[in-house]
């Protein structure tokens, strides 16, 4: 959910874009993170732990701790939340380390 | 290889404090700045800032920080870089920057690193669960991204950060359900304190979670008394139901660069971790390379601004740019930072500052484990 009402700040957003999460279409506005965009629409896991295979979501949101990684157009371990959207962008909850060879 | 006179990594509070201050005295300056958006925490912070009129108290942290932004993007002897991230200082000076995604090597004259500082963790059952966020991540999406972090918040922590982020939370029409706190005592300015109990959260000192819980993400926690050795007391447990816990337990200074810089660094435990041993111009040990912000030290952001002045100024100094007026400015830096430190909420940083002069001289950390 966004904020559209607040006592201080005023959320300027830019024009609506697309892009694919584990295949299905979600909303977001240009200039704001995946990380972001997925909290807006209710996602908070974005993928499992290597190990155990336990929910993963975000901690840091600043590109510190590597707690967000999931696969972005092939690519496997991306902090999503330091990554902006983009139109038509697939975003793939990750399942453990990901594949960084065949992406 | 590109040449340049002074690079700051971190493009903070200090940093852009740092820059602006080198720049006024005629260096050139390059700031590199990690994230798309420069200001650090100050892009976040929609509360008033204390101190005095010359760390402009009373205005928002954000209009600080649009301000200072403004004055060194407007100057044409800084360039500042986004998405650019200082990935290691080399034998040899070179400061290698991944820039939007290409590496490029910088030898700069001097360095003036101000990265700031990464969030501390909590041991407790279950806290790995998404929904478990850092106090800066519910301010990143709430304050910069405009969403909602959560319904329900359970706060651990009772610092200044923990006390503010509740209020930010209550304005952006999120319910605090309590901000727990394992101290005897509520360990932020009471101004605050007494804000967010007027707004009807509750501050519970000497109590601790025990656990998260959640099928997939938080769903709530298991919170208990602590007696006065901080031990659980069984029968004390209670349920609280909320949708992310934020954890506000204080912050490590990010010192990767100075270590591997080879500054000689030394455990302060009032300055919250292993930190860079600095002289009065706020240079480390090794030479060329200055040190301000929470790097060097957690305090806040206000402190941070003036001591990015002081090692800006020396820099600039130390490279020949304003002799006749560098001393004098910063002098004027050394007495702001001073008077911010003087009240009882400066006891802290004036116990680190002491106990890293009383570390002075004598190696405390083994650097030969760290050399090649």
């Amino acid at each position: 959910m966004r904020i559209t009402e607040h006592p201080i700040l005023e959320f300027k957003r830019e024009e609506k874009l697309s892009f694919y999460y584990n295949g299905q279409p979600v909303e977001a506005y240009k200039g704001e993170t995946v990380a972001a965009a997925l909290h807006a629409a209710g996602v908070r896991k974005f993928g499992e732990s290597a190990e155990l295979r336990h929910p993963r979501g975000l901690f840091c949101a600043i590109g510190n701790c590597s707690s967000c990684f999931m696969t972005v157009d092939g690519e496997a371990n991306v902090r999503v939340c330091v990554t902006h959207v983009r139109e038509g962008m697939k975003v793939e909850e990750q399942k453990g380390k990901g594949d960084v060879w065949n992406g | 290889m590109v040449e340049a006179e002074i690079i700051v990594i971190g493009g903070g509070p200090a940093g852009l404090s740092a820059a602006k201050a080198a720049a006024s005295l005629g260096a050139r300056v390059i700031v590199c700045e990690r994230d798309e958006l420069p200001g650090g925490q100050l892009v976040k912070q929609t509360h008033k800032f204390f101190g005095s009129e010359k760390q402009s108290a009373g205005e928002r942290g954000i209009h600080i920080g649009e301000k200072l932004l403004k004055e060194v993007m407007e100057n044409e002897k800084i360039t500042l870089l986004t998405d650019a991230t200082a990935i290691g200082i080399y034998e040899d000076g070179v400061v290698g920057i991944l820039h939007r995604g290409s590496f490029v090597k910088y030898k700069p004259q001097r360095v003036v690193i101000a990265t700031g500082a990464s969030e501390k963790f909590l041991a407790f059952s279950g806290n790995d669960l998404p929904g478990i966020y850092g106090a800066g991540a519910v301010q990143t999406l709430m304050n910069v991204a405009g969403v909602k972090p959560a319904e329900r918040v359970l706060m651990i922590g009772s610092g200044n950060i923990g006390l503010i982020v509740s209020y930010q939370l209550k304005q952006a029409g999120v319910e605090v359900a309590a901000v727990i706190e394992a101290a005897p005592k509520i360990g932020g300015y009471l101004v605050h304190a007494s804000k967010i109990r007027r707004a009807g959260i509750p501050i519970l000192t000497g109590w601790t979670i025990m656990e998260a819980y959640g099928d997939g993400q938080v769903e709530g926690a298991k919170i208990c008394r602590l007696d006065d050795k901080w031990q659980p007391i069984p029968g004390t447990e209670q349920d609280v139901k909320c949708d992310v816990i934020c954890l506000a337990v204080g912050l490590s200074p990010l010192t990767e660069l100075c270590w591997q810089a080879e500054c000689e660094m030394k455990f302060v435990r009032e300055l919250s971790g292993h930190v860079p041993v600095t002289d009065k111009n706020l240079e480390t040990t090794h030479k060329g390379i200055y040190a301000a912000g929470d790097v060097s030290g957690i305090e806040e952001a206000s402190s941070a601004m003036v001591e990015g002045r002081l090692a800006g100024y020396a820099a600039a100094e130390s490279l020949g740019y304003g002799q006749e007026r560098a001393a004098a400015l910063k002098e004027e830096a050394r007495a702001e930072l001073d008077e911010l430190r003087a009240g009882p909420m400066g006891a802290k940083i004036r116990q680190g500052i002491e106990t890293m002069e009383s570390k002075g001289g004598k190696v405390y950390v083994n650097l030969d484990r760290y050399s090649r």
